[in-house]
């Protein structure tokens, strides 16, 4: 059999849980490659957004930043022009159109309302064995910290899972957790941090 | 492993992933010690990952001397209130009450740290039960598995705080991934006894032996005052910076701390650092580890 290239997989890796999604991807056959210059971006396939502080990574790319600023506006094009997409927690506060109360950068390419910080302090971060309708019929265990919801999504977004009903959910179950438009998906949740791979291998995928 | 956790139906809160986690989305990272509302959101919108709630700073409570406690929880609260990035507050070692009232108030990790006076000389708070990660100083990585094993879902150096003076940060990150090194190519039949001499849980040990790193994510802290520094910590093998009395008691705090952000980021180039290393103003004033006699030495605090 003819070994095929390995998918070159670019991680933004300004700050925030990025070295994980390193290693699910290097697991999986792929080659991941840390992107913290917009030049980088050119060699890549596929790109994934981690999970992170959303102010912190504005604050970096910001016009008036003295660093890299052009890396955003890269990222948007290429993302335009199909290149597969994936951001984790953090990362789709960034792919999304709208943040609720908030005016803070965003790549605004997904159509979904993100909630930041939805379930308050850390306190109430939680973990949760979630089914997701795109991988087979086991649940995935999915770690919420400081997690966004996605308050709504548009006509063209797939919702691939939502937040079931738990008492301590209260009015929040029902909202969209996973979601895909295209080439781009978002997960409010963190799979980097567990050994399933199922997640990441689904994002090869797409 | 005994935790806090707890499970509402399938949901479950406070367990080892949960906590661990929080820590783990700080990496690459500054988090900047503030004294009220008004320093939290300049360090927001400088870049910070995170504040750290403290009454004084380190070079306020070494020049004040007297007893340093936690912060007012008014003052913890108007944090809270004023930032939307995770809000650290600090207990004295040992004080598991402070710790309690914390994370009532609803702070996102709490710090049982040698910056503050010791509540108990023998032992630390036991920190699996509770809900809220926990950071603690360590100076090798003896101290860092007991932390961990104490249930830290976080690790930094303890170096100097408020002295601006980095090189006891430098000697304790130094120790632990030196440490953490040499594990890795001794046989297992000398782990036990390397256990027993450092003073750490077996399980840690075999567990840090097989993976090259710690278990939890590890920081450097206590002495950081310029950009320099910050990339010259996370260069030896940090994986973020905790930035106290170097930002606020410098000339110009904002950009001071936005230099320190980009600074962690781009560690690695030389070029960028002279960059946003220029025209920052005065750095905080500082004093030389060396000169600290007896119990001006904090990071003794603790074992």
């Amino acid at each position: 059999m003819q070994a095929e290239s390995a998918q070159k997989i670019g991680i933004l890796a300004l700050q925030g849980n990025f070295s994980e999604h390193a290693q699910r991807f290097a697991a999986l056959g792929a080659e991941p490659i840390l992107i913290r210059y917009s030049e980088q971006l050119s060699q890549i396939d596929r790109l994934v957004i981690p999970g992170g502080e959303s102010t912190c990574i504005d604050k970096l790319t910001a016009a008036g930043s003295g660093v890299d600023t052009r890396i955003f506006s890269l990222m948007k094009e290429r993302i335009e022009s199909g290149m597969p997409v994936w951001g984790t927690c953090m990362g789709s506060i960034f792919l999304a159109r709208n943040i609720e109360g908030s005016s803070q950068g965003r790549l605004s390419l997904m159509d979904i309302e993100v909630r930041r910080n939805a379930f308050g302090p850390q306190k109430f971060s939680f973990e949760l064995p979630l089914p997701i309708s795109c991988l087979s019929s086991q649940p995935f265990l999915s770690v919420f910290i400081r997690a966004p919801l996605f308050l709504s999504t548009g006509k063209e977004v797939e919702v691939l899972a939502k937040l079931p009903t738990e008492e301590s959910f209260g009015a929040l179950a029902g909202l969209a957790v996973m979601a895909r438009q295209k080439n781009m998906l978002a997960t409010a949740f963190h799979p980097e941090l567990v050994s399933d791979n199922r997640v990441h291998s689904y994002f090869l995928s797409i | 492993m005994v935790t806090s956790e707890r499970a509402v139906g399938a949901v479950k809160t406070g367990t080892e992933l949960v906590k661990r986690s929080l820590p783990a989305m700080l990496k690459g990272g500054v988090i900047m010690d503030v004294v009220n509302a008004e320093q939290a959101k300049i360090a927001e919108a400088s870049g910070a990952v995170a504040v750290m709630a403290l009454e004084r700073v380190p070079a306020d409570i070494r020049a004040d001397g007297g007893v340093a406690r936690m912060s007012d929880p008014e003052l913890v609260s108007s944090i809270i209130n004023s930032v939307s990035i995770p809000v650290m507050a600090k207990a004295r070692i040992g004080h598991f009450v402070e710790a309690q009232i914390l994370q009532a108030l609803g702070v996102d990790c709490i710090d049982e740290s040698e910056v503050l006076t010791p509540a108990d000389e023998q032992y630390h708070i036991e920190k699996t039960k509770f809900d809220v990660p926990f950071v603690c100083g360590a100076r090798n990585l003896g101290e860092a598995l007991r932390r961990i094993g104490e249930g830290a879902a976080m690790i930094r150096t303890k170096g100097e705080a408020g002295t601006g003076d980095v090189v006891e940060a430098v000697r304790h990150a130094r120790t632990i991934l030196g440490e953490i090194r040499k594990l890795t190519v001794l046989p297992k039949e000398e782990l036990m006894t390397y256990a027993k001499e450092i003073g750490a849980p077996y399980e840690l040990v075999l567990q840090v032996a097989q993976e090259g790193k710690l278990p939890v994510v590890n920081f450097a802290a206590g002495g950081i005052a310029t950009p320099a520094d910050a990339a010259l910590m996370m260069q030896i093998g940090v994986e973020g910076v905790f930035v106290g009395s170097g930002i606020f008691k410098s000339g110009d705090p904002m950009k001071r701390a936005q230099a320190i952000v980009k600074a962690t980021t781009y560690c690695n180039d030389p070029e960028m650092l002279a960059e946003i290393s220029r025209n920052l103003g005065e750095a905080m004033v500082g004093r030389s580890a060396r000169t600290l006699v007896g119990d001006e030495n904090l990071a003794k605090r603790g074992w």
